[in-house]
């Protein structure tokens, strides 16, 4: 029946299908992705590794004037004084 | 220059990238290799029709999909760090670094999240050829995208096709071809694609040898290790011949790299190549002792594999701190400054650069254009301001040796395995030899010890320099708190662990219980 539908949708059903069929093994390494992406991006990215250029400098002059004054002059305060 | 920064900061945030690094790496290899394994066994399948190959290539397929899956995305974290703990490095190296870790990404998107899914899903829906095709995608996807990984690493050991812009502080890419194409990216790509490859090679074959121990899995165990035991084989030899490529580069490139590899303090014409020594761990820089307690070497050896020719002169670690003189290939006389030269030439630099950017706020312009010609004259030497003293510039000798030793020794351990694993298997008297199947799994964590000793090799060796001669380790850093860093490494460390042992157990667990369907 699905060879009646659009390039698209068969595309989707591929997909569909394939995750309703996966064996328990499939299932259990999806989980440890998943599990693992929201550590990364929810955990470690959001409390732990901030960009700190990004987070401090609104645009990339005030980025560039950061970083020559810490390149000219290394002596200069930490990044969170 | 740097006295202000917290070492322990940098050593902690260098140990931090150097455990995630480590980590990420022990699963990569194995989907270099093992992609390309089953895409030829696949092919087998597809020309014969034979039903056991196809078996055998959905085994493999298990397991490199178990790899996969708890190794993907761990690279990620890599560049977390990029943005907290190196965020002057990451703003400096611009779209050298961010063009080839794009493309990565794009590449590695499009090709796993379609290619892969038809690979795994793809069996009874699709017909064989496409599968195949899919397959054969997988392996080119996975390693295409090491090929951008190590083109970024390779242009950090030999920077090239770029110009500094002092207005931005960011280092603008001139030409694309020379980045991606440079003779260290491309000997980089070929010896650690290759490497995966044995690593795969040794892998297959030591669950195989399992499966001959236990007396199960008997076809399938034979025919993985004919199959492994060639690939493996060609691919040992070819690492060998890019390892020769690769030391060529880093005699011509990163010279005190090569001398910490071979622990020459004393440089000299036809050096010989260190075949075993135990290094003198007192040995300081210029004390006139000598940097091995015992060494057997191989007269002229290295002068040869590092230049062509047995009586090139290499130069020592204290020639390369002091300054030296050699004649070249023109037969001209040519004197290398010595590192204090080089410090004086980076600080002129630096200074320059801080001179240029204020002679441009107040708007004058002739004054900035004089410090700009004094940077640019001095820039191949800016990291070198931010040292302290000449000895700076030299890596961890004992470090750097024995790890480049003990890749080369397994190496060369690899070549021998290999052949005689497909002697005897061609012989077919594999099965009785009970000591060869049990050698074979003792060399899987051997191929893994190998693999991260190339990379301790590479990225310890080129130190104090993040940039080669450009930015040092100490000027890349962010100015965290230490104690934060530690509080990241040590989470990252939990993690990591948890991961690997999820992936052996998993691994194992379906190793036991072997391949679906009947034999």
């Amino acid at each position: 029946m699905q060879n009646n539908y659009n390039i698209f949708k068969r595309i989707f059903y591929f997909y569909v299908d394939g995750f309703r069929n996966m064996s328990s093994l499939g299932k259990y390494l999806w989980l440890i992705i998943l599990i693992k992406l929201f550590i990364m991006f929810f955990v470690l990215k959001l409390f732990f590794f901030p960009d700190i250029l990004n987070v401090k400098y609104d645009n990339d002059e005030e980025k560039s004037n950061h970083v020559i004054e810490r390149l000219t002059n290394p002596k200069s305060e930490k990044e969170d004084d | 220059m740097i006295e202000s920064i917290d070492l322990s900061l940098v050593n902690w945030s260098r140990a931090q990238f150097a455990l995630t690094a480590i980590y990420h790496w022990l699963f990569v290899p194995l989907t270099l290799g093992l992609s390309f394994i089953m895409a030829f066994m696949e092919t087998i399948y597809v020309k014969t029709g034979n039903p056991e190959w196809k078996r055998i290539t959905q085994f493999w397929m298990v397991i490199f999909g178990i790899n996969f899956a708890i190794g993907v995305a761990t690279g990620l974290i890599l560049e977390f760090e990029f943005g907290t703990n190196w965020s002057n490095y990451s703003w400096f190296v611009g779209d050298i670094f961010g063009a080839p870790l794009a493309i990565e990404g794009i590449v590695a998107f499009f090709l796993e999240s379609t290619f892969i899914a038809v690979m795994f899903f793809g069996w009874k829906k699709i017909s064989k050829k496409f599968h195949l095709l899919s397959t054969w995608l997988v392996a080119f996807g996975a390693n295409l995208s090491a090929f951008w990984i190590l083109v970024a690493n390779a242009w950090m050991q030999y920077p090239t096709g770029m110009k500094f812009n002092p207005d931005t502080a960011r280092n603008e890419m001139q030409n694309f071809w020379d980045v991606a194409l440079s003779p260290v990216a491309v000997n980089k790509f070929l010896h650690t694609i290759t490497s995966g490859f044995v690593l795969a090679a040794v892998v297959v074959i030591g669950i195989s040898a399992w499966y001959l121990l236990k007396r199960r899995e008997m076809l399938l165990a034979k025919r993985s290790i004919v199959f492994a035991s060639v690939f493996g084989l060609l691919s040992s030899l070819f690492v060998v011949l890019t390892g020769d490529g690769s030391a060529k580069q880093v005699a011509d490139k990163q010279p005190m790299k090569l001398a910490a590899m071979e622990g020459l303090y004393e440089g000299e014409k036809g050096a010989g190549l260190i075949a075993f020594s135990v290094l003198n761990t007192d040995k300081e820089v210029g004390d006139g002792t000598d940097g091995h307690l015992v060494k057997v070497e191989i007269p002229k050896a290295l002068s040869f594999l590092g230049f062509g020719n047995f009586n090139s002169f290499v130069p020592g670690i204290n020639d390369l701190v002091k300054g030296y003189e050699y004649t070249n290939e023109n037969g001209e006389k040519v004197t290398e400054p010595g590192a204090k030269e080089k410090i004086q030439m980076g600080r002129k630099a630096i200074n320059a650069l801080g001179d240029y950017k204020a002679a441009k706020e107040a708007g004058n312009s002739a004054e900035a254009e004089k410090h700009l010609k004094i940077l640019r004259k001095n820039f191949q030497y800016f990291g070198y301001g931010y040292l302290n003293d000449p000895e700076s510039i030299v890596p961890n000798v004992p470090f750097t040796f024995y790890s480049f030793h003990i890749m080369v020794i397994l190496g060369f351990y690899f070549v021998v395995f290999f052949s005689l694993v497909l002697y005897f298997n061609q012989r077919n008297k594999i099965a009785e030899k009970r000591w060869l199947l049990r050698l074979a799994i003792v060399t899987i964590p051997l191929v893994y010890i190998a693999s991260v000793a190339g990379w301790v090799t590479a990225e310890v060796g080129r130190q104090p320099w993040v940039i080669q001669d450009i930015m040092p380790t100490i000027a890349a850093v962010s100015r965290l708190d230490a104690s934060s860093v530690q509080i990241t490494f040590w989470l990252f460390a939990a993690i990591f662990t948890v991961l690997l042992i999820a992936e052996l157990k998993i691994m194992f667990r379906q190793i036991k219980k072997g391949p679906e369907g009947e034999e």
